[in-house]
């Protein structure tokens, strides 16, 4: 075995780099295929060209230049935006810091398993496109260069963060988690408190934002909780747990919502203030993706071997102490990729407040087109287009990274 | 060490708060107390509210007249509020059945082009499966409603092709009339069927004892088509087809797709054959390489490796996957809500909107929904546990 691994590695056969030889392996290896080629390709450069033809020339962006700010931000008081700009900087720097402390975490396993990691400039800018060309597309609709400096200059300082932390040692970087959960409630107070802006009055993609990363930040503990639970061995617990789980993943996510606009209020006491639109929809999220979290992390603790629990008894540590040190520590890194999942998929989920009546970022979409000056002329068609392609750059780009980390993190390798 | 209980004489020692099998049992019925207290504080709630308020909470609303249409179906607003739901539960169904079905197999289409050999088919099938499957589904069914009404014909000039008619107030396509003898007709197919399940068997049991040429599809089929022709000609053709025919703003024959049922089909079936195009991948790729150098070895061509040997295998892995995509799907099926398609949710809605309790209305939608859901997990249960190879 040693003198396998100790061999010097075989030259890697050198690919033909001729292009005809790759035509012909390619595209044109046998007549099926040929054909396949002659009738795609065509096809394929027509529809490419027309999708760049409206983009760039047919495309009559004036809809999205003079509705920039309702896309982002929907009916949010237009003099308190400053708040807006202090919460993206300290938000930026919250996920910097939390993003530089997983890469950090990954890097480490990389090299403790032997597969190191040397990312080159090619792979750096492959993977910093999508946000970099999304943030540049939306700031091209800007008027003026204020919100340009300022966007820079709260992304670098997330960069910066990101950075201080991937040189943290492990011990230092154990308190960015916390930092980062405080950095974002930080950023919501700045928002909706000090006399600032009730979530009523937020919309487009900033209430799209909300939604996604409050309602992950509270269903991650609720869906631990259920998670232990469902893994009892206390069978009434279990039971339990399993029927909340499988009632919300069972439920239409809609349905879910409509219930908790229209009748969440009648299950509290007549004396007690019914809680805002805004909150209730968050509650039926964090409910509905605290089940999805649940079994995402069963996946985990099923995964952690018998002997790690069998090993903490061993050493003295109470059941509790045996959860929090040895066996979730193991099951959450293993399903961190499953949990970036189910963060593109609230956020894509987000877009169903439309239908109780919210102005998320797809609602907005569909408003704007109702003003007196774009009424009854198709603009619809951009609007849809710039808001689908927001949504498709930004879960695409996470469920790229997704893909890395799991490589990364060496899931399901040992 | 003495103590420590090793026999049964010594448990009594253990003193009551440290006894394991009490705190167990004391957990347990803890949580009982706890979720049973939380249960009946909701529920006191949610009647003093309904009293309070002057809603009713029992389910007679059903029995009363729904006073709306719904569109698309013969529902007359004289009907009761279960009809509707009734109505309304049919089209969800319809659009998840349908949707499984179309999504299924282009999921497995794509799924395997994305595999081929040709670098241009791989990738467009990868486009594909990466464009769709990043956009929410609402999203979806939204742009796909939108092209329906701005960008289709008005109905006047309604484009017709080949049989199909396309406007924004729907697409029809070529469909049926059922004659006369359909009923006998269906008989007749269905002993044909019957017919050719005999001569499929006994072909089979033949070639297994004289181990000549079965040839047993062919010969079924012959048989269920020669049933079939004789039935067609002395029923005095009991199905006709019925093309769709424009006359000023109605349209005669064919079959109708509105805009809402059509907007939601295509998003459905094309949103979640993305996500079975990449489990039917993953699965083909986890399929051991050995099987497809073994069908290399026995002189296999590259067409029945595949459909014989790598899909039957990979369909076993994805058949659990797959399953939860459909369970997505039917209760995405709710999106239709959006663009006013009557399904469950939004009979519901329009019933609660002209008067009628919507925590009853509610429940109900979520009960339909959690049935179908229930039953679909059922259902790929059993496929899954009949697929699976039994081992030992």
């Amino acid at each position: 075995m040693a003198a396998a691994i100790d061999a010097p590695a075989a030259v890697p056969p050198v690919r033909p780099r001729d292009p005809v030889v790759w035509l012909r392996r390619n595209l044109f290896s046998s007549w099926p295929s040929a054909v396949a080629t002659l009738v795609l390709a065509p096809a394929v450069a027509i529809t490419l060209f027309r999708f760049v033809r409206f983009l760039v020339v047919d495309a009559r962006w004036e809809i999205v230049r003079v509705n920039l700010a309702l896309y982002l931000i929907g009916p949010f008081p237009r003099d308190q935006v400053g708040r807006l700009w202090i919460a993206l900087a300290v938000l930026a720097v919250a996920l910097g810091a939390g993003a530089g402390a997983i890469a950090a975490t990954a890097r480490e396993t990389a090299e403790a398993a032997g597969r190191p990691l040397n990312a080159g400039w090619g792979e750096r800018i492959r993977r910093a496109g999508p946000p970099v060309l999304l943030v540049v597309g939306i700031l091209a609709f800007a008027s003026g260069v204020e919100p340009v400096l300022l966007t820079v200059g709260a992304l670098g300082l997330g960069a910066a963060a990101a950075a201080v932390t991937q040189r943290l040692s492990p011990r230092g970087r154990r308190a960015v988690p916390a930092l980062t959960v405080l950095g974002i409630g930080a950023s919501l107070a700045i928002i909706s408190r000090f006399g600032g802006v009730p979530a009523t009055d937020w919309g487009g993609l900033l209430i799209t934002m909300f939604y996604t990363i409050g309602a992950l930040l509270l269903a991650f503990p609720i869906g631990i909780l259920f998670a232990l639970g469902r893994r009892s061995t206390l069978p009434v617990v279990r039971w339990g747990c399993t029927a909340y789980v499988e009632f919300f993943r069972g439920s239409p996510l809609i349905t879910l919502l409509f219930v908790g606009w229209l009748i969440l209020p009648f299950f509290l006491p007549p004396d007690f203030p019914t809680p805002g639109l805004v909150t209730r929809a968050l509650i039926i999220f964090v409910f509905f993706t605290s089940a999805y979290v649940a079994e995402i992390v069963r996946g985990g603790l099923q995964a952690v071997g018998r002997g790690q629990r069998e090993a903490a008894q061993a050493l003295g540590l109470t059941p509790w102490k045996q959860t929090r040190l040895v066996i979730l520590p193991q099951a959450l890194r293993a399903v961190i990729p499953g949990l970036v999942g189910q963060a593109i998929s609230l956020f894509k989920d987000t877009t169903l407040v439309l239908i109780i009546g919210q102005s998320d970022l797809l609602a907005v979409s569909r408003s704007v087109t109702k003003q007196d000056q774009f009424l009854g002329q198709g603009y619809i068609v951009e609007s849809l287009t710039f808001v689908a392609i927001v949504y498709w750059v930004i879960s695409y780009w996470m469920s790229r990274e997704s893909q890395r980390l799991e490589a990364r993190l060496g899931v399901g390798t040992r | 060490m003495a103590g420590v209980g090793l026999s049964a004489t010594d448990a009594p020692r253990v003193a009551v708060w440290r006894d394991v099998r009490i705190l167990r049992g004391a957990l347990q019925v803890g949580f009982v107390v706890g979720v049973v207290a939380l249960g009946v504080w909701l529920v006191s709630n949610l009647t003093t509210n309904l009293d309070r308020l002057g809603i009713r909470s029992d389910f007679e609303f059903l029995g009363a007249p729904a006073g709306f249409r719904i569109l698309g179906s013969d529902f007359e607003a004289s009907g009761t509020i279960r009809e509707a739901l009734i109505v309304g539960i049919t089209n969800s169904i319809r659009v998840a059945v349908i949707g499984m079905i179309l999504a299924l197999l282009l999921g497995i289409v794509v799924g395997v082009a994305r595999l081929s050999q040709n670098w241009l088919i791989a990738r467009v099938a990868s486009g594909f499966v990466e464009l769709l499957r990043n956009v929410p589904p609402l999203v979806l069914v939204i742009v796909f409603y939108q092209v329906t009404l701005e960008v289709l014909p008005r109905i006047q000039d309604a484009a017709v092709s080949n049989g199909f008619l396309f406007s924004n107030r729907g697409v029809w396509i070529p469909w049926v009339t059922l004659g006369e003898g359909s009923r006998t007709y269906l008989a007749v197919l269905l002993a044909g069927l019957a017919a050719a399940i005999v001569v499929a068997r006994a072909r089979r049991a033949r070639f297994e004892r004289t181990g000549e040429p079965a040839r047993a599809g062919l010969l079924a089929t012959a048989t269920f088509l020669v049933v079939a022709g004789v039935g067609w000609l002395v029923l005095d053709p009991p199905i006709t087809p019925s093309l769709p025919v424009l006359d000023g703003r109605l349209v005669e024959g064919g079959a109708s797709l509105y805009p809402e049922y059509l907007s939601l089909l295509l998003a459905m079936v094309l949103y979640t054959a993305s996500f079975i195009a990449e489990i039917v991948r993953g699965s083909i790729q986890a399929v051991p390489k050995g099987q497809t150098e073994a069908a290399d070895a026995l002189g296999l061509s590259p067409g029945q490796r595949l459909r014989q040997v790598t899909l039957p295998q990979a369909l076993r892995i994805a058949a659990p996957a797959t399953g939860n995509e459909f369970l997505n799907l039917t209760k995405n099926v709710s999106l239709g809500v959006a663009v006013g398609y009557a399904e469950l949710l939004r009979v519901a809605q329009t019933a609660t909107g002209n008067g009628q309790p919507a925590p009853q209305s509610l429940s109900l939608v979520l009960l339909g929904y959690l049935t179908l859901s229930i039953i679909i997990s059922l259902v790929v249960n059993v496929a899954n546990r009949r697929l699976q190879l039994v081992e030992r």
